[in-house]
């Protein structure tokens, strides 16, 4: 079984690509992909490849937060991407990542939401970040995370006629104010999986099936936490949490670099 | 700022319900409550009450979808829509379908899930009334349901909240504690022990505060785990043996 091959690499350290188990796979971030969108980025990890789009629309606020702009996040997991994705409505693995990178932003305020007021009380930016996962080689989680930052950071705010109370629009794209979102925080989740007792990161999809447990972490740029989702059968420990933690908030800050 | 926020949340070391900051609220156990079920189990954190029911194993259908090795998991967290002040739409939601997701992983790390090929295994749970850390009430009363149901397990999880509040570490996060604190984390572990099964964090937390909450955690889940074993003994203990 390759399943049976790669457990037995990785708990003697070695990989099928002859990563060690902390290194992360080529990464690269372009922005701006996507003519039609507000913001977008295109995000690799490997062979692993995500697109990030987001569209904003003036809406009605929350109404525990009626003086701040709405966030929003789906993930659409494309079935060109893997042979076992299937068409049809969100799975549990879906409705999870996107939480899982809504979670990031949200908990930080990465969006400083405060600053999307239209109207108070009555109109506020909503921002919706859609993902799609083009090819899954792994790790789509921490590239969806990525990509959702990035896209952010391209992320230009439309034009809003307050008179006619609509987005000013053209034929085929929204006319944007050329103001850039306010942000004010960079998340980056790394996600970290267990095989035995090795903790390693970025894997690739047999690494993936392989692994007994993950835990996605993300955290800030001042080297803070701000969520964090385990997942899969396994269990960790308490020291193999704390390892697991300062491996993702040491990683994290290459993924940042990343970012441009 | 989120409207309706308390001015503060800890008042000279109390919480706005009085406990102090390691204190649970009152904690009820109890299993073989629905009759209909293969095992059940209801258990609270103060308000917060979930019932659960296990069917099953039973026969996997469609066909189709068996695993010839082990049985299927299956688990539906549900929140009523009378659970909360404002009415829940019923049904399946986002977060529903995580929580699901998550508890099944969590609960697949004890059962012998080779133990009943081609079946499905139903664990259903339902919140019956909500004053935060819900999932952690599901997870811990299913738990018991399974083993209610005598279903093999290598052990029963237990699950408690830990959180912020004020920049105070706080167990057991409740009310306005949910709604306005900094921090929820919601943390099960296998057998009152150091196995970490279940894990979710919202908020900001530096690596130290992280390393004082697992460690409050784990010390609550193995009080959980007390209660749930006093429950099942309460159910199974032979208390007098009846003359012939």
């Amino acid at each position: 079984m390759k399943g049976d091959y790669v457990r037995k690499l990785i708990l003697s350290d070695v990989r099928t690509d002859g990563r060690t188990l902390g290194d992360f796979r080529e990464i690269t971030v372009e922005k701006g992909v996507i003519k039609t969108a507000e913001g977008s980025a295109v995000v690799t990890i490997g062979k692993t490849e995500v697109v990030a789009g987001i569209k904003m629309d003036a809406a009605t606020p929350y109404p525990d937060t009626p003086n701040e702009g709405n966030l929003v996040v789906d993930a659409e997991f494309v079935p060109f991407a893997n042979p076992d994705f299937e068409p049809g409505p969100p799975t549990d693995v879906s409705v999870e990542l996107a939480r899982v990178v809504d979670r990031a932003i949200r908990e930080c305020h990465a969006i400083d939401t405060e600053k999307l007021v239209i109207v108070p009380k009555e109109l506020v930016w909503a921002v919706h970040i859609d993902i799609h996962t083009i090819n899954d080689d792994g790790n789509l989680q921490d590239a969806a995370s990525l990509a959702a930052i990035a896209a952010l950071q391209d992320c230009k705010i439309p034009k809003y006629d307050a008179e006619k109370k609509q987005i000013v629009k053209e034929l085929t794209a929204v006319v944007s104010s050329g103001k850039s979102l306010p942000l004010q925080d960079t998340p980056v989740e790394v996600t970290v999986h267990k095989i035995g007792a090795k903790l390693f990161l970025d894997p690739t999809v047999e690494e993936e099936e392989a692994s007994d447990a993950h835990v996605t972490i993300a955290s800030t740029e001042d080297g803070s936490l701000c969520a964090m989702q385990k997942g899969g059968k396994g269990s960790f420990t308490t020291e193999e949490l704390m390892r697991a933690a300062e491996m993702s908030i040491e990683k994290g800050k290459g993924l940042r670099g990343a970012l441009g | 700022m989120k409207a309706g926020a308390p001015e503060a949340l800890i008042v000279k070391g109390k919480r706005l319900d009085g406990r102090g900051l390691e204190e649970f609220r009152p904690m009820e156990a109890e299993v073989g409550v629905i009759p209909q079920s293969q095992g059940s189990a209801r258990f609270s954190f103060g308000e917060t009450k979930a019932l659960v029911g296990v069917q099953g194993p039973r026969p996997m259908h469609p066909k189709g979808l068996q695993e010839p090795t082990r049985t299927i998991l299956r688990c539906y967290y549900f929140m009523a829509p009378f659970a909360t002040s404002e009415r829940g739409r019923p049904g399946r939601s986002r977060r529903s379908t995580e929580i699901s997701k998550v508890i099944g992983e969590a609960l697949s790390n004890v059962i012998f899930l080779e133990d009943y090929p081609k079946t499905a295994l139903d664990v259903f749970m339902e919140i019956m009334q909500a004053n935060a850390s819900t999932r952690c009430a599901a997870l811990t009363a299913a738990s018991m349901a399974l083993a209610d149901a005598g279903i093999p397990m290598r052990d029963l999880i237990s699950s408690i909240s830990v959180g912020k509040a004020d920049g105070k570490i706080i167990v057991d996060v409740a009310g306005a504690e949910d709604n306005f604190g900094d921090v929820d984390m919601a943390v099960a572990t296998v057998g009152g022990g150091d196995a970490f099964v279940l894990l979710q964090m919202d908020g900001v937390i530096t690596l130290d505060e992280f390393r004082t909450m697992l460690e409050l955690a784990r010390n609550g889940c193995a009080t959980v785990y007390g209660r749930q074993k006093e429950a099942l003994m309460k159910r199974y203990s032979i208390e007098e043996v009846s003359e012939l």
